[in-house]
């Protein structure tokens, strides 16, 4: 992964582990939000509010339901942030 | 209450301005000590205030929860979460059918603090900055879904508000849940967090609160003669209920035995109490008759008092009308002189220094009386505590709330 996606990567997992409790490693790219992290809906919207004002992006709610895994929304971050 | 389940205590917890547990708190009331500080100096500058000072919780409830329980509750949420651990824990975290668990426990104001903070965020940074847990987090009931979610308790999560006796009315709740085979075990208590600029400004504009600002120690003073107002506190109590075969049936140590409840409502002001505390006796009298209790029963009585000059011989008038002749022998305790005035958490929390006080059999002191006003024609614990003597004991607990709300509990140690 490169070193930008990295930082990405380590900057989502401590929004998710402020917010649910999971545990930063536990944060990885093939990791499902729901059905592996175990993230409810209210929690998933908490964190995306998070990630909005962390990475300075907009994530609209159409494209919130496409982030079934971190690595979706790694890169989905990572393309919004140019 | 012919007949009825009796119900006992099997479990205590609080955090309050004395101390972040029972046991603190407990020790801070037998020692006199006072819960003031001061408020946050930025607001009493920035909006003139004209009070400076409040009984601020002593322990900040970030200590006690991990930063993602913290987030996603208002202060009144983290206070009861706190204090209802702790009640669970000390009750030894029974383990029964969840259909059988209940909740009940209020805070007086609710959410305020998330409501205020929202609404700032909304028109600063706009609504996607609106965290989505707003709604839970404001939500009066939240505090007491928290609980239920944490214990998982089916049996009916209850949040009954009345102001200064929401705490009060919580216990009254739970007991009749148990007593009328709904429940088994009920975690009963009150919380509130609601020491903001605008509340304080809320009730100093009705002159309730205290403006002894040169001296804040010394300004909750209940049945003194230079009482002028309330100071207000925050915190929250918690007590486990539980059917007393359900306690004798799993070796559970209890506390003390809820005997009586009485609700009843003033119909006369929004605000001040009935002068000759007619509701406020028949609120007593209905915990007693509910009890079984006879007057003469009846050793301690920890009052509402909360330093007002109205309300404290308002209450006076009730207890003499509630308890006649026995009236005179009766230790009463005004604990507000030193916790400050918890609200919604108030009731609970003088619940918990009731029982506490029947079973160690000793009254806890009142602070700050240095002149008794002499209207308040009982005998009030002076500064040291009173010992109850031996034999069967029952307090009184009374809580009166803004709207006319009594609630009276009649708690009696065991053997």
């Amino acid at each position: 992964m490169p070193v930008e996606q990295q930082e990405i990567l380590a900057a989502l997992a401590e929004i998710i582990n402020e917010e649910t409790g999971v545990a930063t490693d536990a944060v990885q790219p093939d990791k499902a939000f729901t059905e592996d992290l175990d993230i409810d809906s209210l929690s998933m919207m908490t964190i995306v509010v998070n990630a909005e004002e962390r990475f300075g992006i907009r994530i609209p709610d159409d494209d919130v339901k496409n982030l079934r895994t971190v690595g979706d929304a790694v890169g989905y971050i990572s393309s919004a942030s140019v | 209450m012919v007949n009825a389940r009796r119900v006992v205590v099997t479990g205590l917890g609080a955090t309050t301005p004395l101390g972040g547990d029972v046991k603190t708190t407990w020790d801070g009331v037998l020692h006199g000590r006072s819960g003031v500080t001061g408020l946050d100096p930025d607001w009493v500058s920035r909006y003139d205030l004209p009070v400076s000072f409040a009984c601020r919780l002593a322990e900040p409830a970030e200590e006690r929860l991990t930063r993602s329980e913290w987030k996603r509750l208002d202060p009144s949420g983290r206070f009861a979460l706190v204090a209802s651990r702790e009640a669970w824990a000390d009750a030894g975290r029974p383990e029964l059918d969840a259909e059988r668990l209940g909740v009940a426990l209020a805070s007086g104001i609710g959410g305020v603090w998330t409501l205020l903070e929202a609404y700032d965020t909304l028109r600063d940074r706009g609504p996607r900055r609106v965290l989505p847990m707003t709604v839970p987090m404001l939500m009066p009931n939240g505090p007491a879904a928290a609980v239920g979610l944490e214990i998982g308790a089916r049996a009916g999560v209850r949040a009954p508000v009345s102001a200064c006796s929401s705490g009060a009315e919580a216990i009254a709740m739970a007991f009749d849940m148990i007593r009328t085979g709904k429940a088994d075990v009920v975690l009963a208590g009150g919380t509130e967090a609601a020491i903001h600029s605008v509340t304080v400004a809320g009730f100093a504009a009705m002159q309730a609160l205290s403006t002894r600002n040169d001296e804040p120690e010394r300004a909750s003073r209940p049945y003194d003669v230079d009482r002028d107002g309330f100071v207000m506190g925050e915190g929250a109590a918690a007590l486990v209920l539980e059917s007393e075969e359900h306690a004798r049936a799993r070796g559970a140590r209890v506390y003390g035995e809820l005997a009586g409840a009485g609700i009843t409502s003033d119909a006369h002001h929004i605000a001040a109490p009935d002068p000759v505390g007619a509701g406020a006796s028949r609120a007593m009298r209905a915990a007693l008759a509910d009890g079984d209790i006879s007057p003469r029963d009846v050793v301690h009585v920890n009052a509402h008092a909360t330093s007002t000059p109205v309300g404290d011989v308002a209450e006076v008038a009730a207890i003499r009308a509630a308890l006649g002749d026995a009236a005179d022998g009766v230790a009463v305790s005004a604990t507000k002189s030193m916790t400050g005035h918890l609200l919604g958490a108030a009731g609970a929390l003088e619940a918990v220094f009731t029982v506490l006080a029947l079973e160690q059999r000793v009254a806890p002191p009142t602070i700050n009386l240095d002149t008794k006003d002499p209207e308040a024609d009982i005998d009030v614990v002076g500064a040291t505590p009173r010992p109850l003597g031996d034999g069967d004991l029952v307090g009184v607990n009374n809580s009166f709330g803004f709207g006319g709300h009594n609630v009276a509990l009649a708690f009696r140690n065991v053997a």
